[in-house]
């Protein structure tokens, strides 16, 4: 597939064992990036597990602990495969992906190679297990003393009341205690089949000769037929669970954090349209050349650290705006009425212009990187979107959808807030 | 096989980087203005580049200036002071997209030309200052920051163990600048100074992107008018020897506690041992397969994170990790095993060949981004010696007793351990 305007190629093929190969080559570049996803993350804790006929539950944090487990071989560990070869690898865990990668100068066959191999050969055993959870204590305790992060979890456990998505994605010190080497088995098993994943490669290599490296090494493995993976769908309210909550903590500044609480879509255009519309409307009001960004810093209600971001994937879909404020009560009182103003707001046609510009520019500018592109393509590819058509899309968009979009986004009751205040002085 | 194709041009009043790359879908400028760091100037460094951002002659406010921005196709702009050595950088960056993946017409080069230059050579000025309101308020700005920073943890202890370590040494300097002498800067002598550092300061722009059909240096000559421009400075810093380590344990509410260390190199950027320096932070701490990682997190499950990083003009190394309060005594002792190890030369061929390697393909990388190009051909001029193939090359040849004679000249100054309240 040719993409004229931007001046990229992409490769796609579905393997027969199900899985979907992405490659993008970018001779211009020093480096190549390669991202191995798989469709789950911290959010698929309730499911059949393959070949069984029950739904089950598993410890709140599992899809991250297996993450970092998959490194870890009988006789070795797989940093040092990869760094053997000067290449740097990691993985991340989001709430509805888990994604391994590496970056490279040199040796792209056999990073691919060893990418593809560690992940489809689990070797979990009880005492690595154990060794773990020391680890990924310190890493949950890490960001335990991190406000914004507090923050973050804190707002959506207060929008949400039953979806997953409240659950922190590396769970909690007590709850990966009852994390067992059955219990990563079982999930490897139901969510790393081949059909469940996407191999991504972008940057300076030839992609017949990977797209033939792939193939090889995937025939050479075998794999359990294709079957549907059966997730719990939790029924979530479509309003806030709670209008507001506050925690205290031992910080110098205090945080307030806005959620708006969306309704889904599973219809592809639809999606993006959303997604590309909310993150459109809130950088024109809230990024330093938006009205509302410019009121609440003339109300010297924020510092400069006003940051706003959309999540939107097919279960749940959130927007948040937040700040670090000497008066968090004021700052969430006025972001409130400003937010109420959308109900009616209509667009001039230069405003509307320069809105698009402004997003035209930010999506080529995320082209730059190679990381950026392969996950971009990776995550899109699941929801069933071509990452690099976004740009058609974001263009067609007109100012009658992005007002009638916003005229119908606040409603009463799915917004909530969210304080970190100072912790009352006692000693 | 690296070639960056960089030209060096000296125009009236400054040096004009231009690199041609056809990697990116944007065009990227740098200024990089530089000044010994002092005690004396750094607020006014510090708040400097916020208050040009928040308005010039013909962007009078923060949003018309941002607006702008944004009808360049969304182009950015940024600003910001730091820290090389016992130098100060203060450092303006703007990208923009290239028109020719765009359906305009619109000349938006020479516009966002233009702009970088108004942003840097036409602040707001009223009564010979800058605007007093936009003073007042970023004072505020910049002191809220400035108290945030006890708010991230890793942060606070990293300020810390600076602070203790460089007693007495102007590296010590915070780069945010200081409350206490808010109260001294008026908007004009804050103007006063700008035009100092406008004027008088050595000046390089950088350029980078597909430049073919462009005239860089016609578009940049028509906004800058400086009599003349030094020639970069030389970078020298205070060499300090260790007489007694010192340990400052210092206790918060916290879960996580963050151990420090921080070390004198004695190796320099200009060195002919800096290679090695490069070479043992790879087997040391740089990477995932680095003795930190593998023995303080992988064998001893004590940490999820230690590192090392080295800083080049001042010749310092530091060491993070967070550990469980309790573990300190165990993690200090792990750690600082690691530097004995190097000391007596307890690593292999292998993983020396593992170490250049994996600096070969960091170096690499930093190629592909615009902004990690232009930091890379900046510090170059710090040093006669390295181009940009050279540098490739020589840490190719770092030898074994390199590396050993680099560990063995490196000294503990500064242990600086952040704990929770109440915990032994």
């Amino acid at each position: 597939m040719q993409y004229n305007q931007i001046n990229e190629t992409v490769y796609q093929e579905t393997l027969s064992n199900g899985l979907e190969v992405l490659l993008v080559p970018k001779p211009e570049l020093e480096q190549t990036y390669g991202v191995f996803t798989t469709n789950y993350g911290s959010i698929d804790n309730q499911f059949v597990p393959l070949g069984e006929m029950n739904m089950v539950q598993v410890p709140d944090g599992i899809a991250h602990f297996l993450e970092h487990k998959l490194f870890e071989k009988e006789d070795h560990d797989v940093f040092q495969e990869f760094t053997a070869l000067g290449s740097s690898a990691n993985a991340f865990t989001s709430f509805t992906k888990t994604a391994y990668l590496f970056s490279t100068t040199t040796e792209i066959k056999k990073n691919t190679e060893i990418l593809l191999d560690f992940v489809q050969a689990p070797y979990f055993s009880e005492s690595s297990v154990e060794k773990e959870k020391g680890i990924i204590a310190q890493e949950i305790q890490m960001y335990d003393d991190q406000p914004d992060w507090r923050a973050f979890f804190g707002i959506i456990e207060t929008m949400y009341e039953n979806h997953p998505v409240k659950i922190d994605i590396a769970g909690t010190v007590d709850s990966i205690q009852n994390i067992t080497k059955d219990d990563l088995y079982t999930c490897y098993h139901t969510f790393y089949h081949p059909s469940n994943m996407t191999f991504c490669l972008v940057g300076a290599f030839d992609a017949e000769e990977m797209l033939q490296v792939i193939r090889d090494n995937q025939s050479q493995k075998s794999f359990d037929p294709v079957q549907t993976i059966k997730r719990e769908r939790v029924v979530e309210p479509a309003h806030v669970n709670k209008d507001h909550e506050v925690l205290h903590m031992p910080v110098v500044t205090e945080k307030c954090m806005i959620g708006i609480k969306e309704t889904t879509t599973e219809k592809p255009t639809d999606f993006i349209k959303a997604e590309l519309m909310s993150e459109m409307i809130l950088d024109y009001f809230y990024s330093k050349s938006g009205a509302y960004y410019q009121e609440l810093y003339d109300l010297d209600l924020i510092d400069g650290s006003l940051g706003f971001e959309t999540e939107r994937q097919l279960s749940f879909a959130f927007s948040l705006i937040g700040a670090n404020s000497t008066d968090v009560e004021q700052f969430k009182a006025v972001v409130l009425k400003q937010l109420d103003t959308f109900k009616t707001y209509m667009f001039s046609d230069e405003a509307f212009t320069r809105m698009k510009r402004k997003m035209i520019g930010g999506l080529m500018r995320e082209m730059n990187s190679t990381s950026n592109i392969a996950n971009s393509v990776s995550q899109y590819h699941f929801l069933g979107i071509d990452y690099f058509k976004l740009l058609p899309m974001l263009e067609a968009i007109t100012k009658e959808e992005v007002e009638t979009f916003m005229h119908q986004w606040i409603k009463s009751d799915n917004v909530a807030s969210f304080f970190i205040k100072k912790e009352t002085q006692d000693d | 096989m690296l070639q960056t194709q960089e030209t060096i041009i000296n125009r009236q009043g400054y040096r004009l980087h231009m690199i041609q790359s056809n990697k990116f879908k944007t065009l990227h400028f740098v200024a990089k203005f530089i000044s010994p760091l002092s005690r004396e100037h750094v607020t006014k460094r510090a708040l400097l580049p916020f208050v040009m951002q928040q308005a010039t002659k013909n962007y009078p406010t923060a949003n018309a200036f941002r607006q702008k921005l944004d009808d360049l196709y969304g182009s950015t702009f940024s600003m910001d002071g730091s820290k090389k050595g016992e130098m100060h950088i203060i450092t303006a960056r703007m990208s923009v997209v290239n028109p020719s993946y765009l359906s305009t017409d619109e000349p938006i080069l020479a516009e966002a030309v233009q702009f970088f230059n108004e942003a840097l050579f036409a602040p707001k000025v009223l009564d010979n200052g800058f605007d007093p309101k936009i003073i007042a308020r970023e004072k505020q700005s910049l002191g809220q920051k400035i108290e945030s920073i006890k708010d991230n943890k890793m942060q606070l202890a990293n300020m810390r163990l600076i602070e203790e370590m460089c007693e007495g040494e102007v590296y010590k300097t915070h780069v945010h600048g200081y409350p206490e002498d808010f109260d001294a800067i008026t908007s004009e002598s804050l103007y006063n100074y700008y035009e100092q550092v406008i004027k008088k300061e050595p000046l390089d722009i950088y350029v980078i992107g597909d430049l073919s059909e462009l005239n860089v240096e016609a578009l940049f000559d028509q906004y800058i008018e400086r009599a003349t421009n030094g020639p970069i400075a030389s970078m020298q810093a205070e060499e300090k020897t260790v007489t007694k380590p010192k340990e400052i344990i210092e206790e918060e509410s916290l879960q996580q506690g963050k151990l420090h260390f921080g070390f004198r190199t004695h190796t320099h950027y200009s060195d002919d041992d800096y290679p090695a320096l490069h070479v043992f932070n790879a087997i040391f701490g740089g990477f995932p397969s680095s003795k930190l990682f593998i023995n303080v997190r992988e064998k001893n499950s004590l940490a999820y994170y230690a590192a090392s990083r080295f800083e080049s003009h001042k010749g310092l190394l530091f060491v993070f990790s967070g550990i469980a309060p309790a573990d300190f005594k165990k993690a200090k002792k792990i750690i600082l095993e690691q530097l004995e190890a190097m000391r007596a030369g307890d690593f292999t061929d292998e993983q020396i060949a593992e170490a250049k390697l994996l600096i070969t393909n960091q170096y690499k990388e930093n190629l592909d981004e615009a902004y990690g190009m232009v930091e890379m051909l900046y510090n170059q001029q710090f040093s006669t010696k390295d181009s940009m193939d050279d540098f490739v090359a020589r840490i190719n040849a770092v030898t074994k007793s390199a590396i050993e004679r680099v560990a063995n000249r490196i000294e503990l100054d500064t242990t600086y351990f952040l704990t929770q309240k109440g915990v032994e």
